[in-house]
């Protein structure tokens, strides 16, 4: 479990966060959305530690991750798992490679125990041997997510991150990295937050919602909830997309 | 911003990359690839650049030592010196900071547009160490031998092409580039060379580490570290030579 209490982040004079208090809770698929530049990644990036944060606390359990050095947050880096919008892949090394990486530097694994567990990883997203030796350039955008998912879950995370896991993907992969995601989340039973746009998510796997708007909590509910909602903010975000509009004209089941 | 905001920030890099390695296995593997990367990868336009410039000086010492009172060794004792002293040392650092600087700016800067270096800090690794500590000890390691061969080179550049172009004979150049040979000139530039070598590696590096936006903005710091790390050079050329050599 995560959570967030009273969190406050602002750059210069630009206040981005305002009193966030959330909680993401253990071996669900915790969603985070809202308009481009309501502050959702800064949110995540917040939470990893990549930005301090001006005030507020952040807890991983029972570890205030705001009142610990930096050897500790180091330490607990370990346990998190993140999936960058881009899939941030090594280019200089290969697929196996990147899956690799954190096991040859935060483990005493032999070669043979490594390599079993980058097979592991690499078949859990559903990629084939054939593509363990090419580099990231060689694969295609959905490969290249899947690639991120499995470096991401290669050290058995307790949390897991994902910064718009669908952008530049076809709705068939989009739905395919969703469902990947919420499988993994519920088998290894992680604390997994997903930033996204993507509104075919928010309905399949949102267990759990946080809407965001100008920088401030406006509304948490589920997936069964976020349609028939009475916030006017989060009905213009979902209602933004036609299909959802028409369907809920129609009086349509989404 | 402001210069003194850079050097603080450059030196809070350098905290940061000489922290402890997290696993020295990983690192040594790196160091292995840059110094290929980096070193064994320049060897080739080092030699070009540098039999080029040996022979252009033999020729260009030639017209300008051209009188009956100066004996003609003195054309492979200039190009010798010349070699020694400035050019297998600065020169080369300053053509070599183009090479070597604009490539360590671009791979750090895109590694910075793209995410990685987040995605490694997230795995928990220092990124700073991991990315810019085996690229400085490589260029500091191979600078020295670089250094070598350019005036290995240079000089055998200068013995092609003189006795070539008829404007020296063999025996005298050979006699020129053995007479009043100053073994501390090699002292001198060595370290003069390992003084290039860090700055070659880290000033690039700290630009690409500290890049902020797209493809073009790494362009942009690529240029930037290239004209400050030769500004550098030049500067740190004329504070040794003044402690070292007068």
């Amino acid at each position: 479990m995560i959570e967030i209490k009273n969190l406050y982040k602002s750059f210069d004079s630009n206040e981005v966060l305002k009193n966030v208090s959330v909680v993401f809770e253990k071996g669900k698929t915790n969603l985070i959305i809202g308009r481009s530049g309501s502050g959702k990644t800064v949110l995540i990036k917040c939470t990893l530690g990549l930005f301090e944060i001006d005030s507020g606390e952040i807890w991983y359990d029972d570890r205030n991750f705001t009142s610990i050095g930096q050897k500790e947050r180091k330490k607990m880096r370990k346990e998190i798992g993140m999936v960058f919008q881009g899939g941030a892949l090594f280019d200089s090394i290969s697929v196996e490679g990147n899956v690799r990486f954190p096991l040859d530097m935060f483990t005493r694994m032999s070669i043979k125990e490594k390599q079993k567990r980058v097979e592991f990883c690499l078949s859990h997203v559903n990629i084939d041997k054939k593509a363990y030796k090419l580099s990231p350039s060689e694969i295609s955008g959905g490969m290249k997510k899947r690639v991120a998912i499995a470096r991401a879950i290669a050290l058995n995370p307790r949390y897991l991150f994902c910064d718009e896991p669908n952008s530049g993907l076809d709705p068939e992969t989009s739905t395919v990295i969703d469902q990947l995601l919420n499988d993994l989340t519920k088998e290894f039973e992680m604390t997994t937050i997903i930033n996204t746009h993507d509104m075919n998510s928010v309905v399949e796997i949102g267990e759990s919602i946080l809407f965001i708007n100008k920088g401030e909590k406006e509304w948490m509910g589920t997936n069964k909830e976020v349609l028939n909602s009475n916030n006017e903010y989060l009905n213009d975000f979902i209602f933004a997309n036609k299909l959802y509009a028409l369907m809920r004209k129609e009086g349509k089941e989404i | 911003m402001g210069f003194l905001f850079h050097i603080g920030r450059f030196f809070s890099m350098l905290r940061l990359v000489l922290a402890k390695p997290e696993k020295h296995r990983m690192y040594l593997k790196q160091l292995i690839y840059e110094v290929e990367n980096l070193g064994v990868n320049s060897v080739g336009i080092v030699i070009i650049i540098s039999i080029f410039i040996g022979g252009i000086m033999t020729i260009q010492f030639s017209y300008a030592l051209m009188n009956p009172l100066y004996p003609s060794y003195l054309i492979g004792l200039a190009t010798r010196d010349t070699l020694l002293l400035e050019f297998s040392s600065t020169m080369l650092a300053l053509i070599l900071a183009g090479k070597i600087g604009s490539n360590i700016t671009s791979e750090i800067g895109s590694m910075r547009v793209t995410e990685q270096i987040d995605s490694l800090e997230i795995m928990g690794v220092n990124s700073a160490s991991y990315l810019i500590l085996p690229k400085i000890i490589a260029v500091v390691f191979i600078f020295p031998f670089l250094y070598i061969i350019s005036v290995f080179f240079g000089i055998l550049g200068g013995l092609i092409t003189g006795p070539l172009t008829g404007t020296i004979t063999l025996p005298e150049y050979l006699d020129g580039i053995r007479t009043l040979f100053v073994p501390y000139y090699v002292t001198f530039s060595i370290i003069k060379s390992l003084v290039f070598g860090f700055l070659v590696a880290s000033v690039p590096a700290y630009f690409g580490y500290y890049v902020q936006g797209g493809a073009l903005d790494v362009g942009k710091a690529s240029t930037q570290a290239v004209v400050n790390t030769n500004i550098l050079i030049l500067f740190f050329d004329l504070i040794l030579t003044r402690l070292l050599l007068t």
